[in-house]
């Protein structure tokens, strides 16, 4: 459903991808991992056309993205760093989206009770707690409903009880048979979700496979020792 | 675009920036009008505090609302609209509202002065759609240069320094260069100068629509020369709406090309 070709970017002197070749069929629950700077949020926006690759395509359902918009009907994103208009209230960004997507949605109602959102409603952006904002920036990516969902880092920032909240959320969205893109460096919550891992190294695909597939290449039984094997293989 | 037009605008409306800029001009039409008993004098008063002052503020609400709005941007260019939609809808918004507070400043004292009863009602609408037009020319200029720079500092300092440019210090190149090559004709020069600064080209449609030759200067003596008061009127008008076309197309490019 979604197929990534060469894509390559740089910014400036940095070449941050160097050639990234990806299918990804519906239905799949894929988790993006890789170093810090290793290219995780540059590839999620190129998906989103908030940065715009160098050479390379990105196909949906067999039609190029180029530069389109509509497509982004279909796909809910989470940024990774929650910024907002400090000046809004919780409430009017909710509104103020909606209304701008033109979206007749009260989903919102459902994942404000999940996250306890409701004392917060009333506050402006700027005055809330960053885990407060990351809740909001869940909200905001959940209550579309759309087939494609794109989380980076979607855990930094929430408290343990949230962390089991957004675990049994992400795991009912995929039992809908959604698409699933989402980056993170908390493993276990990886190996909860996600049933293939992509492993991005110095602007390629190390690694792209299932999570048995991991363990049996790395003679790892343990995840995390897997995904830390493969990083000290990528360094040598 | 209608829909970020809109929230853009009323989110300028609301802010404090607004209600002092909005109350400065209706200080000033006041205080203009009852120092000045004459309608036609206090059109022209203002037009000098209008031609320096509406360029400057459209410059730094431009750049400065591009820097605020960032945050709102990154978060509309994941949701299904059009790119150019977002960053065109944004600029009409800052650039609608500074043109509203202006008009509306300016406009109800002088509605009180009984601006329908006089002559002057012809000259100050073209003060106002002039400084529309400056409004709209300076925002879009300093909208691009906050586009194109993500150092805030730079962005500000850029954007300042060009209507400091187009101010102040162009007026004076030009004088200089009039004495430099006093041997030469310098009609056309002047007159390319002129069409090449929106505040200059303001200045002389004002006055050539004033009539008023000993206020008019040397450029403005040769713009009427040249094309008449009529399609003097007429050219400067699609100067300055060219003025504003352009810088409007070249946020479109960057935008397109721009990463988040
Ligand atoms: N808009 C941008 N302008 C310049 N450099 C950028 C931009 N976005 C990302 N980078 C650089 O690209 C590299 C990869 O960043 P990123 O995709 O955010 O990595 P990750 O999400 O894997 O931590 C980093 O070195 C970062 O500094
Ligand atoms: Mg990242």
């Amino acid at each position: 459903m979604i197929t990534i070709e060469n894509i390559h970017k740089s910014f400036g002197k940095i070449r941050v991808l160097k050639g990234i070749d990806l299918d990804i069929p519906k239905g799949s629950a894929v988790a993006i991992l890789g170093p810090n700077g290793s290219g995780k949020t540059t590839l999620m926006k190129s998906l989103l056309g908030m940065v715009v690759p160098d050479q390379g395509r990105i196909l949906l359902n067999n039609t190029t993205i180029d530069r389109g918009w509509k497509y982004r009907n279909g796909i809910d994103y989470l940024p990774q760093i929650a910024n907002f208009p400090n000046n809004l209230k919780v409430s009017e960004l909710l509104k103020m989206i909606k209304d701008i997507r033109g979206a007749k949605t009260d989903k919102e109602t459902y994942y404000i009770d999940l996250f306890s959102l409701h004392p917060f409603l009333n506050k402006k952006l700027g005055t809330l707690s960053g885990g407060t904002k990351q809740k909001v920036n869940l909200v905001l990516a959940f209550m579309f409903d759309s087939p494609i969902l794109i989380l980076d880092e979607p855990t930094s920032g929430l408290d343990p009880i949230s962390l089991l909240v957004l675990k049994d959320i992400i795991l009912g969205e995929k039992k809908k048979g959604k698409t699933l893109l989402i980056s993170s460096h908390i493993m276990n919550f990886v190996e909860k979700v996600c049933d293939t891992i992509l492993f991005i190294w110095e602007g390629t695909i190390y690694f792209n496979g299932s999570i048995t597939d991991l363990k049996k290449n790395t003679k790892k039984d343990d995840f995390e020792h897997a995904i830390a094997h493969l990083l000290k293989s990528a360094h040598d | 675009m209608i829909k970020i037009l809109k929230y853009s605008f009323f989110d300028l409306m609301r802010s404090r920036w607004s209600y002092v800029y909005f109350a400065f001009y209706l200080l000033l039409g006041f205080v203009l009008l009852f120092l000045n008993t004459d309608v036609s004098k206090a059109v022209i008063t203002l037009m000098n505090v209008v031609i320096i002052l509406v360029p400057l503020m459209g410059t730094l609400f431009g750049v400065m609302y591009y820097y605020n709005s960032k945050e709102f941007i990154e978060l509309l260019l994941a949701q299904p609209i059009k790119r150019t939609s977002i960053f065109i809808g944004q600029y009409l918004g800052v650039a609608t509202s500074l043109t509203f507070s202006l008009i509306v400043g300016l406009g109800i004292p002088f509605l009180v002065y009984g601006i329908f009863k006089s002559d002057a009602i012809l000259d100050f609408s073209l003060l106002l759609v002039t400084g529309g037009f400056l409004t709209f020319i300076f925002t879009a200029i300093s909208f691009y240069i906050g586009l194109s720079n993500e150092n805030k500092i730079k962005g500000f300092g850029y954007a300042i320094v060009f209507w400091l440019f187009m101010a102040v210090i162009y007026d004076g190149l030009f004088l200089i260069s009039l004495i430099v090559f006093e041997a030469y004709p310098l009609d056309t020069f002047s007159l390319f100068a002129s069409l090449a600064n929106p505040i200059d080209l303001s200045r002389i449609l004002i006055l050539l629509k004033l009539d008023i030759s000993a206020l008019m200067g040397y450029t403005g003596a040769i713009f009427q020369k040249f094309f008449g008061t009529q399609w003097g009127v007429v050219i400067a008008m699609g100067v300055l709406l060219l003025w504003v076309i352009v810088p409007v197309f070249l946020i479109r490019r960057k935008a397109l090309k721009k990463d988040f």
